[in-house]
């Protein structure tokens, strides 16, 4: 497939070594390890409750993990203020419910972070939120509310929002599961473009066709660990694991 | 197309209103009838009592025989000529008479000071009188050297100076604590040679002082309504985010606060405004009793101010606070930009309930000796003329906390609307 011609590099992303946390005594995450290279595109899925969202939310630090280590684009993550607001201002990341902010309008959603993180001086940053707006196809609601938004078109402005700060990594937590399904075509659209744009793209999704078409490689987890990994046309033909073949035969249907 | 036609007779017109509104039911006939009844009686009742009413006399004797002579035996009117007498007394208290200008200016001043907080599309340069207003305004009221005020403003300059330079050297905290502490230090030692030197060279911006035991009236509770107001909703906003701290410390400090004062009634933090804080003083200071009590009603409110604001804060989807912090915004630029324009605007109702609580309340400092419209009330019935006066000095007083108070909802339900319309 042509989208996968685009070269991954040799320099890492991300690199999770023997990662565990807790939330208060319960296991959340079990022994992780995965390296992500920098122009990777890796899709994670798994049965609900088995710490997807969890294990991404640790790589921009909206959760703490409790022992190993991640580093992130060569910064490691620990409880060091700075770093924090380092790692979070390269990483961007859209959730299954968008959470824009309905009090800003689309382009002030997208000029907020650029003009009060980066500095940016207020006009480029309205530049660039445009141009960005113009690539996920939505320039003309620049003026309107998140509210006066269809749920297809809050979650590309909050790709959006993500993409004005000039991530090197995006994380994306289940970002078409709250859309109806003639909305989530626009939404993957717009990943996919992405994706062949060579963004590093770390996405919890149970979109598999998505997954066929770009990701370079799939995790599955269940019960905090990563059970199985390999590329998609080797993990939807012939899964390893019995939990996988479980899982895939429910969620294709067979 | 479907041609449309006019709706049924029974639910258009005057009649068709009065029969969904008022006759609906037999119980809602005879509430009704009950209620136009009770209107009814108190219009005749009232009315009368505050047309047939004297405007000219100098004592509740001649007020009483002029409204017999005008409209014949048994008539009981209002005697408004005690308010003609005395509103200036009730508007300013004992503040010299030659001097009204200057609370009059403060007032105007503090209008145009105010308007640019209200209304966000006059020009944001406005602020910049808003921010100097404060030490202009208790220069006006209390008088005194405007050096005093010019030197205080400078500590202002001094700190955001060493906040600059410093923070930019070793970081915010750091910048944050010489700051603070070259302000206090300016305080302490410089500010008052510095005042009396610039006085002694340019002795033409004085005003004659006017202690605070002249101050009175409705010119008494906008003071400390109005400072009271502007200064606890900060206050307030602050305990509420400490109290969703994450630090221990700082969350238990507010917490502690809050419930201790919302705990205790307002008078007894006046009785030790006024009294017990004396004990602590160190003796010989001077400490003004209306500052003290300005702060003691800017505690009381700004803790029910943050219970209000922390409903705001608990209403916000957890999403919001995600998002911004995947953004990189640190905790004080979401809270600015993200939680608090959301939380605020859910918590207006509350907010401006607080603040219409709090300027009525203004009224117990009568209780410590402080010459508000209430308390002034009480000496001016003690006066030989106008003893047994009541009905009219409450009515001109309520109807004037009226329409502060009701301002203040209008201007809440403006906001309200104006809010709701650019975003839902
Ligand atoms: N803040 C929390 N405190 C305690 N337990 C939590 C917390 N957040 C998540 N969990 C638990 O951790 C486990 C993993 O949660 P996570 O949200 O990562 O699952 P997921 O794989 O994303 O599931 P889904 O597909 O439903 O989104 C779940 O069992 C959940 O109940
Ligand atoms: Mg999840």
């Amino acid at each position: 497939m042509e989208n996968k011609e685009i070269q991954t590099t040799d320099r890492l992303a991300v690199e999770i070594t023997d990662m565990n946390k807790w939330y208060g005594s319960f296991h959340v995450l079990v022994d992780i390890n995965l390296t992500v290279h920098e122009g990777e595109r890796i899709v994670i899925c798994g049965p609900s409750g088995s710490g997807k969202s969890t294990l991404i939310r640790c790589i921009n630090c909206l959760e703490e993990h409790q022992e190993g280590t991640i580093i992130v684009e060569g910064t490691e993550l620990s409880s060091d203020l700075k770093n924090i607001d380092r790692i979070r201002s390269e990483v961007g990341m859209c959730f299954q419910h968008f959470n824009l902010f309905p009090h800003l309008t689309i382009l002030e959603n997208c000029t907020l972070a650029p003009i009060w993180v980066r500095k940016t001086p207020r006009q480029e940053a309205e530049d660039t939120a445009m141009y960005f707006l113009e690539k996920v196809k939505i320039p003309e609601q620049a003026a309107k509310f998140p509210g006066q938004l269809s749920g297809g078109q809050q979650q590309r402005v909050a790709i959006a929002r993500s993409l004005c700060m000039r991530p090197r990594i995006m994380l994306f937590d289940e970002p078409t599961s709250a859309l109806d399904p003639e909305m989530i075509k626009e939404v993957l659209d717009t990943m996919i473009e992405l994706a062949e744009e060579g963004m590093t793209m770390l996405c919890v999704t149970h979109e598999m066709g998505f997954a066929r078409q770009v990701a370079d490689r799939v995790i599955f987890m269940d019960e905090g660990q990563i059970v199985e990994q390999n590329e998609p046309e080797e993990f939807f033909s012939n899964p390893q694991n019995d939990r996988t073949k479980l899982f895939l035969s429910q969620i294709l249907g067979h | 197309m479907l041609s449309s036609r006019p709706a049924p007779n029974r639910h258009v017109g005057l009649v068709g209103w009065a029969r969904e509104n008022l006759f609906s039911t037999w119980l809602n006939s005879i509430l009704t009838f009950l209620s136009v009844f009770v209107i009814g009686f108190v219009v005749i009742e009232v009315v009368p009592w505050i047309i047939q009413s004297s405007w000219t006399a100098t004592s509740l004797n001649e007020c009483r025989a002029a409204i017999i002579e005008a409209y014949g035996e048994g008539t009981h009117g209002a005697c408004w000529a005690v308010i003609r007498e005395r509103y200036l007394q009730l508007l300013y208290g004992f503040y010299p008479s030659d001097a009204y200008w200057r609370p009059n200016l403060a007032l105007v001043l503090m209008l145009i000071a105010i308007a640019p907080i209200l209304y966000p599309v006059l020009p944001r340069k406005m602020l910049l009188f808003s921010a100097v207003y404060p030490l202009l305004g208790i220069w006006l009221l209390w008088g005194g050297s405007l050096w005093t005020m010019i030197s205080i403003l400078l500590g202002f300059a001094i700190g955001y100076i060493l906040m600059a330079a410093s923070s930019r050297a070793f970081g915010t905290l750091t910048g944050l604590i010489t700051a603070t502490l070259g302000i206090i230090i300016y305080w302490i030692f410089a500010a008052v040679p510095l005042s009396e030197l610039l006085q002694s060279i340019f002795p033409r911006l004085w005003l004659e002082p006017v202690e605070s035991a002249r101050f009175g009236g409705f010119m008494l509770s906008t003071t400390i309504g109005v400072t009271g107001i502007v200064s606890s909703l900060p206050l307030g906003i602050l305990l509420a985010l400490g109290r969703k701290s994450d630090l221990l410390i700082v969350k238990a400090i507010c917490i502690g606060f809050i419930e201790f004062i919302r705990g205790v009634p307002l008078i007894t933090l006046l009785f030790v405004a006024s009294t017990l804080l004396n004990i602590f003083l160190p003796p010989g200071t001077n400490f003004d009793l209306i500052l003290r009590v300005i702060i003691m009603v800017t505690l009381f409110s700004a803790a029910y101010l943050a219970e209000v604001v922390r409903g705001g804060l608990a209403s916000l989807p957890r999403g919001q606070f995600e998002a911004a912090d995947a953004l990189g915004l640190d905790y004080w630029k979401s809270m600015r930009l993200v939680v608090l324009p959301q939380a605020l605007k859910v918590s207006i109702p509350g907010i401006v309930s607080s603040f219409i609580a709090l300027f009525k309340d203004t009224t117990l400092v009568s209780i410590i000796g402080l010459l508000d419209p209430l308390g002034l009330t009480n000496s001016i019935r003690a006066d030989a003329d106008w003893n047994g006066i009541i009905w009219e000095l409450y009515v001109f007083v309520a109807l004037i906390f009226f329409v502060f108070c009701f301002a203040m909802s209008r201007y809440s339900m403006y906001l309200e609307r104006k809010l709701k319309t650019s975003h839902d």
